[in-house]
Protein backbone atom coordinates (compact mmCIF):
# COMPACT_ATOMS: atom_id res chain seq x y z
CA UNK A 1 0.00 0.00 0.00
CA UNK A 2 1.28 3.72 -1.05
CA UNK A 3 2.45 5.33 2.48
CA UNK A 4 0.30 8.94 0.89
CA UNK A 5 -3.07 9.40 -0.10
CA UNK A 6 -2.57 11.20 -3.22
CA UNK A 7 0.14 9.60 -5.72
CA UNK A 8 0.71 11.78 -8.96
CA UNK A 9 0.88 8.94 -11.02
CA UNK A 10 -2.71 7.47 -10.07
CA UNK A 11 -4.35 9.90 -12.72
CA UNK A 12 -3.29 7.94 -15.48
CA UNK A 13 -5.02 5.20 -13.51
CA UNK A 14 -7.87 6.94 -13.86
CA UNK A 15 -9.86 4.61 -16.62
CA UNK A 16 -8.87 1.36 -14.41
CA UNK A 17 -12.43 1.99 -12.42
CA UNK A 18 -14.02 0.70 -15.43
CA UNK A 19 -12.74 -2.69 -14.46
CA UNK A 20 -14.67 -3.39 -11.25
CA UNK A 21 -17.98 -2.03 -12.79
CA UNK A 22 -18.13 -1.67 -16.18
CA UNK A 23 -21.46 -0.28 -17.91
CA UNK A 24 -21.49 2.53 -14.99
CA UNK A 25 -17.54 3.15 -15.64
CA UNK A 26 -17.79 3.36 -19.17
CA UNK A 27 -20.85 5.57 -19.02
CA UNK A 28 -18.61 8.31 -17.09
CA UNK A 29 -16.62 8.52 -19.20
CA UNK A 30 -18.90 8.94 -22.19
CA UNK A 31 -20.68 11.04 -20.28
CA UNK A 32 -17.17 13.41 -18.98
CA UNK A 33 -16.10 13.14 -22.65
CA UNK A 34 -19.03 14.75 -24.10
CA UNK A 35 -19.23 17.58 -21.40
CA UNK A 36 -15.93 18.83 -22.50
CA UNK A 37 -16.60 19.06 -25.90
CA UNK A 38 -17.18 22.56 -27.71
CA UNK A 39 -20.77 23.25 -27.39
CA UNK A 40 -22.45 26.47 -26.34
CA UNK A 41 -19.19 27.30 -23.89
CA UNK A 42 -15.94 26.66 -25.84
CA UNK A 43 -13.69 23.86 -24.93
CA UNK A 44 -11.40 26.60 -23.67
CA UNK A 45 -13.88 28.49 -21.52
CA UNK A 46 -14.88 24.66 -20.33
CA UNK A 47 -11.64 24.46 -19.00
CA UNK A 48 -10.91 27.32 -17.43
CA UNK A 49 -14.01 26.52 -15.17
CA UNK A 50 -12.59 23.36 -14.51
CA UNK A 51 -10.10 24.44 -13.53
CA UNK A 52 -11.91 26.96 -10.97
CA UNK A 53 -13.75 23.49 -9.75
CA UNK A 54 -10.83 21.67 -9.23
CA UNK A 55 -9.23 24.09 -6.64
CA UNK A 56 -12.68 24.64 -5.04
CA UNK A 57 -13.22 20.72 -5.01
CA UNK A 58 -9.42 20.62 -3.59
CA UNK A 59 -8.74 17.50 -6.15
CA UNK A 60 -5.13 17.52 -6.81
CA UNK A 61 -5.49 14.81 -9.83
CA UNK A 62 -8.06 17.42 -11.15
CA UNK A 63 -5.57 20.39 -10.33
CA UNK A 64 -2.69 18.86 -12.27
CA UNK A 65 -5.05 18.01 -15.08
CA UNK A 66 -6.56 21.19 -15.90
CA UNK A 67 -3.51 23.17 -15.68
CA UNK A 68 -2.01 21.28 -18.46
CA UNK A 69 -5.16 21.36 -20.24
CA UNK A 70 -5.03 24.88 -19.83
CA UNK A 71 -1.54 25.21 -21.22
CA UNK A 72 -2.38 23.44 -24.17
CA UNK A 73 -5.08 25.64 -25.40
CA UNK A 74 -3.32 28.31 -24.61
CA UNK A 75 -4.33 29.57 -21.36
CA UNK A 76 -2.11 32.64 -19.98
CA UNK A 77 -1.52 32.23 -15.79
CA UNK A 78 -3.09 35.12 -15.90
CA UNK A 79 -6.25 33.63 -16.99
CA UNK A 80 -5.57 30.71 -15.12
CA UNK A 81 -5.14 32.84 -11.60
CA UNK A 82 -8.41 34.57 -11.90
CA UNK A 83 -10.40 31.89 -12.64
CA UNK A 84 -9.29 30.42 -9.52
CA UNK A 85 -10.07 33.86 -7.67
CA UNK A 86 -13.39 33.23 -9.05
CA UNK A 87 -14.31 29.54 -7.38
CA UNK A 88 -12.23 31.25 -4.08
CA UNK A 89 -15.14 34.41 -4.24
CA UNK A 90 -17.67 31.81 -4.92
CA UNK A 91 -16.26 29.61 -1.60
CA UNK A 92 -15.91 32.57 0.69
CA UNK A 93 -18.79 33.91 -0.72
CA UNK A 94 -20.99 31.17 0.80
CA UNK A 95 -19.36 31.20 3.95
CA UNK A 96 -20.01 34.59 4.27
CA UNK A 97 -23.75 34.36 3.14
CA UNK A 98 -24.26 31.77 6.02
CA UNK A 99 -23.80 34.89 8.26
CA UNK A 100 -27.05 35.92 7.36
CA UNK A 101 -28.36 32.74 8.85
CA UNK A 102 -26.31 33.06 11.78
CA UNK A 103 -27.79 36.76 11.95
CA UNK A 104 -31.50 35.81 11.78
CA UNK A 105 -30.69 33.13 14.38
CA UNK A 106 -29.37 35.53 16.70
CA UNK A 107 -31.92 37.62 15.93
CA UNK A 108 -35.14 35.42 16.83
CA UNK A 109 -33.22 33.80 20.01
CA UNK A 110 -31.61 37.30 21.51
CA UNK A 111 -33.89 39.85 19.64
CA UNK B 1 16.85 31.26 -21.38
CA UNK B 2 20.25 29.29 -23.20
CA UNK B 3 22.89 31.36 -24.56
CA UNK B 4 24.71 28.62 -25.91
CA UNK B 5 24.40 25.09 -27.63
CA UNK B 6 24.45 21.89 -26.11
CA UNK B 7 27.32 21.42 -28.96
CA UNK B 8 29.22 24.43 -27.40
CA UNK B 9 28.86 23.77 -23.38
CA UNK B 10 29.80 20.44 -24.34
CA UNK B 11 26.54 18.21 -22.73
CA UNK B 12 26.36 14.97 -22.98
CA UNK B 13 23.35 15.47 -24.94
CA UNK B 14 24.90 16.93 -27.46
CA UNK B 15 25.83 13.20 -28.70
CA UNK B 16 22.87 12.04 -30.45
CA UNK B 17 23.84 8.14 -29.35
CA UNK B 18 23.69 9.56 -26.00
CA UNK B 19 20.56 10.76 -26.85
CA UNK B 20 19.55 7.59 -28.72
CA UNK B 21 20.57 5.62 -25.47
CA UNK B 22 18.05 7.31 -23.00
CA UNK B 23 15.08 6.85 -25.31
CA UNK B 24 15.52 3.44 -26.18
CA UNK B 25 16.27 2.60 -22.14
CA UNK B 26 14.81 3.82 -18.93
CA UNK B 27 11.01 3.57 -19.68
CA UNK B 28 10.87 2.16 -22.67
CA UNK B 29 13.31 -0.89 -22.10
CA UNK B 30 11.90 -1.90 -18.55
CA UNK B 31 8.22 -2.35 -20.57
CA UNK B 32 6.24 0.12 -18.98
CA UNK B 33 5.78 2.02 -22.05
CA UNK B 34 5.95 0.39 -25.28
CA UNK B 35 8.77 1.11 -27.97
CA UNK B 36 7.07 2.83 -31.25
CA UNK B 37 8.44 -0.35 -32.71
CA UNK B 38 5.54 -2.10 -30.77
CA UNK B 39 3.08 0.45 -30.79
CA UNK B 40 2.97 0.67 -34.39
CA UNK B 41 3.35 -2.87 -34.94
CA UNK B 42 0.17 -3.34 -32.65
CA UNK B 43 -1.81 -2.07 -36.09
CA UNK B 44 0.48 -3.54 -38.60
CA UNK B 45 1.90 -0.59 -39.54
CA UNK B 46 5.23 -1.73 -39.35
CA UNK B 47 7.88 -0.78 -41.00
CA UNK B 48 6.72 2.16 -42.11
CA UNK B 49 7.83 2.97 -45.77
CA UNK B 50 8.48 5.82 -47.74
CA UNK B 51 5.89 6.71 -50.23
CA UNK B 52 6.14 9.20 -53.21
CA UNK B 53 8.15 11.64 -52.33
CA UNK B 54 6.17 15.38 -52.04
CA UNK B 55 8.70 17.63 -49.79
CA UNK B 56 12.12 17.87 -50.23
CA UNK B 57 13.06 19.83 -46.92
CA UNK B 58 16.77 21.16 -47.29
CA UNK B 59 18.50 22.19 -44.12
CA UNK B 60 21.22 25.24 -44.95
CA UNK B 61 22.94 25.38 -42.22
CA UNK B 62 22.45 24.86 -38.12
CA UNK B 63 23.49 28.75 -37.33
CA UNK B 64 21.09 30.54 -36.22
CA UNK B 65 20.83 34.67 -34.27
CA UNK B 66 18.44 32.78 -31.90
CA UNK B 67 18.82 30.18 -29.04
CA UNK B 68 15.51 28.72 -28.09
CA UNK B 69 14.99 26.46 -25.26
CA UNK B 70 13.21 23.78 -27.24
CA UNK B 71 15.67 24.06 -30.42
CA UNK B 72 15.58 19.91 -31.59
CA UNK B 73 18.62 21.25 -34.48
CA UNK B 74 20.71 22.58 -31.54
CA UNK B 75 21.27 25.64 -33.41
CA UNK B 76 22.48 29.22 -32.35
CA UNK B 77 25.24 31.54 -33.31
CA UNK B 78 27.63 29.22 -32.11
CA UNK B 79 26.82 26.48 -34.71
CA UNK B 80 29.64 26.75 -37.65
CA UNK B 81 27.81 23.78 -40.11
CA UNK B 82 27.12 25.45 -43.21
CA UNK B 83 25.97 24.15 -46.68
CA UNK B 84 28.60 25.12 -49.03
CA UNK B 85 27.90 26.59 -52.72
CA UNK B 86 29.08 23.18 -54.41
CA UNK B 87 26.49 21.13 -51.88
CA UNK B 88 24.17 23.62 -53.09
CA UNK B 89 24.40 22.77 -56.49
CA UNK B 90 23.98 19.03 -55.83
CA UNK B 91 20.83 20.46 -54.47
CA UNK B 92 19.73 22.30 -57.13
CA UNK B 93 20.50 19.27 -59.87
CA UNK B 94 17.79 17.29 -57.93
CA UNK B 95 15.56 20.69 -57.31
CA UNK B 96 14.69 20.67 -60.65
CA UNK B 97 14.11 16.57 -61.51
CA UNK B 98 12.77 15.97 -58.96
CA UNK B 99 8.46 15.25 -58.48
CA UNK B 100 8.03 17.20 -55.18
CA UNK B 101 5.94 19.49 -55.17
CA UNK B 102 6.98 21.38 -52.30
CA UNK B 103 10.80 22.64 -51.41
CA UNK B 104 11.12 23.45 -47.96
CA UNK B 105 14.56 25.13 -46.57
CA UNK B 106 14.93 25.41 -43.31
CA UNK B 107 17.79 25.46 -40.66
CA UNK B 108 19.15 27.06 -37.69
CA UNK B 109 18.14 30.37 -39.75
CA UNK B 110 18.49 29.98 -43.30
CA UNK B 111 18.96 33.48 -44.48
CA UNK B 112 22.08 33.60 -42.20
CA UNK B 113 24.02 31.09 -44.77
CA UNK B 114 26.17 33.46 -47.13
CA UNK B 115 24.61 31.95 -50.42
CA UNK B 116 20.92 31.66 -48.86
CA UNK B 117 20.08 34.71 -51.63
CA UNK B 118 21.91 33.05 -54.84
CA UNK B 119 20.68 29.49 -53.30
CA UNK B 120 17.30 30.79 -53.69
CA UNK B 121 17.13 32.69 -56.65
CA UNK B 122 18.36 29.70 -58.12
CA UNK B 123 16.07 27.24 -56.50
CA UNK B 124 13.13 29.70 -57.71
CA UNK B 125 14.06 29.00 -61.54
CA UNK B 126 13.35 25.61 -61.03
CA UNK B 127 9.30 26.21 -60.78
CA UNK B 128 8.58 24.06 -57.95
CA UNK B 129 4.78 24.87 -56.91
CA UNK B 130 5.53 25.74 -53.34
CA UNK B 131 8.93 26.92 -52.29
CA UNK B 132 8.56 27.65 -48.75
CA UNK B 133 11.25 29.32 -46.20
CA UNK B 134 11.59 28.81 -42.79
CA UNK B 135 12.11 32.06 -41.08
CA UNK B 136 12.10 33.23 -37.73
CA UNK B 137 11.24 36.42 -38.13
CA UNK B 138 13.50 38.12 -35.65
CA UNK B 139 16.02 38.04 -38.22
CA UNK B 140 14.55 40.30 -40.31
CA UNK B 141 14.81 42.86 -37.88
CA UNK B 142 18.44 41.29 -36.47
CA UNK B 143 20.73 43.33 -38.91
CA UNK B 144 20.09 46.33 -41.40
CA UNK B 145 21.25 43.67 -44.43
CA UNK B 146 18.49 41.78 -43.42
CA UNK B 147 15.65 44.14 -43.59
CA UNK B 148 14.87 43.90 -47.49
CA UNK B 149 14.33 39.94 -46.75
CA UNK B 150 10.88 40.36 -47.12
CA UNK B 151 10.98 42.13 -50.25
CA UNK B 152 13.94 39.48 -51.26
CA UNK B 153 10.87 36.82 -50.72
CA UNK B 154 8.23 38.38 -52.90
CA UNK B 155 10.54 38.78 -55.68
CA UNK B 156 10.89 34.82 -55.71
CA UNK B 157 7.02 34.29 -54.45
CA UNK B 158 8.70 32.46 -51.52
CA UNK B 159 6.20 30.57 -49.22
CA UNK B 160 6.93 32.52 -45.50
CA UNK B 161 6.66 30.11 -42.70
CA UNK B 162 8.04 31.64 -39.09
CA UNK B 163 7.69 30.38 -35.62
CA UNK B 164 5.27 32.17 -33.40
CA UNK B 165 5.37 30.14 -30.10
CA UNK B 166 2.25 32.60 -28.34
CA UNK B 167 0.75 35.76 -29.34
CA UNK B 168 1.85 37.09 -25.48
CA UNK B 169 4.95 38.47 -25.13
CA UNK B 170 5.59 37.31 -21.88
CA UNK B 171 5.66 33.59 -23.45
CA UNK B 172 7.33 34.16 -26.56
CA UNK B 173 10.30 35.56 -25.02
CA UNK B 174 10.43 33.25 -21.99
CA UNK B 175 10.73 30.53 -24.98
CA UNK B 176 12.71 32.07 -27.19
CA UNK B 177 14.28 34.94 -25.54
CA UNK B 178 14.11 38.88 -24.51
CA UNK B 179 12.94 40.72 -27.19
CA UNK B 180 11.81 38.37 -29.67
CA UNK B 181 7.81 38.63 -29.50
CA UNK B 182 8.23 42.78 -30.37
CA UNK B 183 11.10 41.87 -33.02
CA UNK B 184 8.26 38.81 -34.04
CA UNK B 185 5.81 41.73 -34.16
CA UNK B 186 7.38 44.40 -36.34
CA UNK B 187 8.88 41.75 -39.04
CA UNK B 188 4.86 40.18 -39.25
CA UNK B 189 4.05 44.17 -39.66
CA UNK B 190 6.61 44.33 -42.48
CA UNK B 191 5.87 40.77 -44.15
CA UNK B 192 1.56 42.56 -43.92
CA UNK B 193 2.78 45.81 -45.37
CA UNK B 194 4.01 44.33 -48.96
CA UNK B 195 1.08 41.91 -49.06
CA UNK B 196 2.49 38.88 -47.06
CA UNK B 197 -0.36 36.90 -44.87
CA UNK B 198 -3.11 39.05 -46.11
CA UNK B 199 -7.27 37.48 -46.23
CA UNK B 200 -6.76 36.25 -50.40
CA UNK B 201 -3.10 37.24 -51.29
CA UNK B 202 -1.29 34.74 -52.71
CA UNK B 203 1.96 35.87 -51.07
CA UNK B 204 1.79 33.16 -47.97
CA UNK B 205 2.72 33.75 -44.58
CA UNK B 206 2.00 30.58 -42.08
CA UNK B 207 2.94 30.66 -38.73
CA UNK B 208 4.08 27.72 -36.63
CA UNK B 209 3.38 27.15 -33.13
CA UNK B 210 5.08 25.16 -30.73
CA UNK B 211 4.40 24.67 -27.10
CA UNK B 212 6.44 26.63 -24.63
CA UNK B 213 6.93 23.53 -22.35
CA UNK B 214 6.33 20.03 -21.17
CA UNK B 215 2.88 19.81 -22.66
CA UNK B 216 1.22 19.10 -26.12
CA UNK B 217 -0.25 21.47 -28.56
CA UNK B 218 -4.25 22.21 -28.31
CA UNK B 219 -6.38 22.00 -31.16
CA UNK B 220 -4.60 23.25 -34.50
CA UNK B 221 -8.24 25.32 -35.36
CA UNK B 222 -8.57 26.87 -31.98
CA UNK B 223 -5.07 27.94 -31.90
CA UNK B 224 -4.91 29.17 -35.13
CA UNK B 225 -8.69 31.44 -33.85
CA UNK B 226 -7.21 32.55 -30.70
CA UNK B 227 -3.82 33.61 -32.73
CA UNK B 228 -5.60 35.48 -35.34
CA UNK B 229 -8.34 37.66 -32.57
CA UNK B 230 -4.94 38.28 -30.90
CA UNK B 231 -2.90 39.60 -33.37
CA UNK B 232 -5.43 41.03 -35.16
CA UNK B 233 -6.94 42.97 -32.52
CA UNK B 234 -3.09 44.29 -30.76
CA UNK B 235 -1.04 44.98 -33.47
CA UNK B 236 -3.63 44.87 -36.49
CA UNK B 237 -1.37 41.58 -38.05
CA UNK B 238 -2.95 39.11 -40.62
CA UNK B 239 -1.52 35.78 -41.42
CA UNK B 240 -2.98 32.78 -43.23
CA UNK B 241 -2.28 29.03 -41.45
CA UNK B 242 -1.43 28.16 -38.05
CA UNK B 243 1.01 24.78 -37.70
CA UNK B 244 0.58 23.25 -34.31
CA UNK B 245 3.42 21.18 -34.04
CA UNK B 246 4.54 19.17 -30.91
CA UNK B 247 7.58 19.55 -29.36
CA UNK B 248 9.96 16.00 -30.07
CA UNK B 249 12.06 14.47 -26.94
CA UNK B 250 15.27 15.08 -28.66
CA UNK B 251 18.66 17.40 -28.56
CA UNK B 252 17.24 20.61 -26.22
CA UNK B 253 13.84 20.21 -25.73
CA UNK B 254 15.06 16.49 -24.20
CA UNK B 255 17.74 18.26 -22.36
CA UNK B 256 15.06 20.57 -21.37
CA UNK B 257 12.28 17.38 -20.27
CA UNK B 258 15.04 15.89 -17.95
CA UNK B 259 16.35 18.82 -16.48
CA UNK B 260 13.40 19.89 -14.96
CA UNK B 261 11.91 16.03 -14.48
CA UNK B 262 9.13 16.02 -16.75
CA UNK B 263 10.70 13.35 -19.23
CA UNK B 264 8.65 10.50 -18.50
CA UNK B 265 5.30 11.96 -17.91
CA UNK B 266 6.09 13.64 -21.35
CA UNK B 267 6.54 10.23 -22.84
CA UNK B 268 3.32 9.39 -21.08
CA UNK B 269 1.76 12.08 -22.81
CA UNK B 270 3.20 11.11 -25.65
CA UNK B 271 2.31 7.64 -25.77
CA UNK B 272 -0.96 7.95 -24.55
CA UNK B 273 -2.19 10.57 -27.56
CA UNK B 274 -1.10 7.64 -29.94
CA UNK B 275 -2.96 8.11 -32.84
CA UNK B 276 -2.53 4.93 -35.76
CA UNK B 277 -4.44 7.19 -38.40
CA UNK B 278 -1.89 9.79 -37.72
CA UNK B 279 0.65 7.36 -38.63
CA UNK B 280 -1.08 6.90 -41.99
CA UNK B 281 0.01 10.72 -43.18
CA UNK B 282 3.41 10.74 -40.87
CA UNK B 283 5.41 12.99 -42.91
CA UNK B 284 8.14 11.26 -43.38
CA UNK B 285 6.56 8.99 -45.53
CA UNK B 286 6.83 12.00 -48.23
CA UNK B 287 9.39 13.91 -47.13
CA UNK B 288 13.10 13.79 -47.06
CA UNK B 289 15.46 15.74 -45.34
CA UNK B 290 18.69 16.68 -46.76
CA UNK B 291 21.61 18.25 -44.15
CA UNK B 292 23.82 20.85 -44.61
CA UNK B 293 26.63 18.51 -45.52
CA UNK B 294 24.38 17.20 -48.14
CA UNK B 295 23.68 13.87 -46.26
CA UNK B 296 19.52 12.13 -46.89
CA UNK B 297 17.29 12.12 -43.74
CA UNK B 298 13.74 10.38 -43.39
CA UNK B 299 13.23 13.73 -41.19
CA UNK B 300 14.61 16.79 -39.91
CA UNK B 301 14.28 14.82 -36.35
CA UNK B 302 16.78 11.75 -37.40
CA UNK B 303 18.91 14.64 -39.38
CA UNK B 304 19.68 15.94 -35.50
CA UNK B 305 19.77 11.96 -34.44
CA UNK B 306 22.34 11.41 -37.17
CA UNK B 307 20.00 8.22 -38.44
CA UNK B 308 20.57 8.18 -41.66
CA UNK B 309 18.18 6.99 -44.78
CA UNK B 310 17.82 3.08 -45.23
CA UNK B 311 19.23 3.23 -48.42
CA UNK B 312 21.84 3.02 -51.23
CA UNK B 313 21.45 6.56 -51.70
CA UNK B 314 22.79 8.04 -48.75
CA UNK B 315 23.68 11.59 -50.36
CA UNK B 316 22.31 13.87 -52.60
CA UNK B 317 25.36 13.17 -54.56
CA UNK B 318 23.78 9.70 -55.19
CA UNK B 319 20.08 10.93 -55.13
CA UNK B 320 17.96 8.65 -56.52
CA UNK B 321 13.89 8.96 -56.07
CA UNK B 322 13.24 5.50 -57.57
CA UNK B 323 15.49 3.93 -55.45
CA UNK B 324 14.85 6.00 -52.19
CA UNK B 325 10.98 5.25 -52.75
CA UNK B 326 9.62 2.78 -50.36
CA UNK B 327 12.67 2.41 -48.26
CA UNK B 328 11.80 1.53 -44.48
CA UNK B 329 11.50 4.51 -42.46
CA UNK B 330 14.34 4.83 -39.18
CA UNK B 331 12.27 5.14 -36.38
CA UNK B 332 12.81 4.99 -32.21
CA UNK B 333 10.70 6.43 -29.18
CA UNK B 334 10.70 10.08 -30.67
CA UNK B 335 8.70 9.32 -33.22
CA UNK B 336 5.59 8.92 -30.93
CA UNK B 337 6.20 13.21 -30.92
CA UNK B 338 4.35 12.93 -34.87
CA UNK B 339 1.56 10.67 -33.87
CA UNK B 340 0.53 12.19 -30.76
CA UNK B 341 -3.48 13.62 -31.11
CA UNK B 342 -4.02 15.02 -34.14
CA UNK B 343 -0.36 14.08 -34.90
CA UNK B 344 2.45 16.80 -35.90
CA UNK B 345 4.75 17.66 -38.92
CA UNK B 346 6.50 20.71 -40.69
CA UNK B 347 2.91 21.92 -41.77
CA UNK B 348 0.76 20.90 -39.09
CA UNK B 349 -1.34 18.46 -37.81
CA UNK B 350 -1.92 15.64 -40.21
CA UNK B 351 -4.61 13.42 -38.83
Amino acid sequence: MSKTYYDPADLRKFGKITEWSKDLGEKFFEYYGKVFEEGALTAREKSLIALAVAHTEQCPYCIDAYTKDGLQRGVTKEEMMEAIHVGAAIKSGATLVHGVQMMNKVNKLDG
Amino acid sequence: MATKSLKKRESDLANSNKQLDILSNGIFKNGELPTFKDKISETGQFPLKAKKLEILQINVGYMCNQVCDHCHVDAGPDRKEIMTRDTMRECLEVIKNTGAHTLDLTGGAPEMNPDFRWFVEEAAKAGIKDFIVRSNLTIIRANKKYYDLPEFFKKHNVHVVSSMPHWTRGKTDKQRGDGVFDKSIRALQDLNAIGYGMPGSDLRLDLVYNPSGAFLPGDQTAMEKDFKKALKEDFDIDFHNLFAITNLPIARFLDYLIASENYEDYMYSLVEAYNPSAVENVMCTNTLSVSWDGYLFDCDFNQMLNLPVNSKAKHISEYNEELLEGRNIVISQHCYGCTAGAGSSCQGVVA
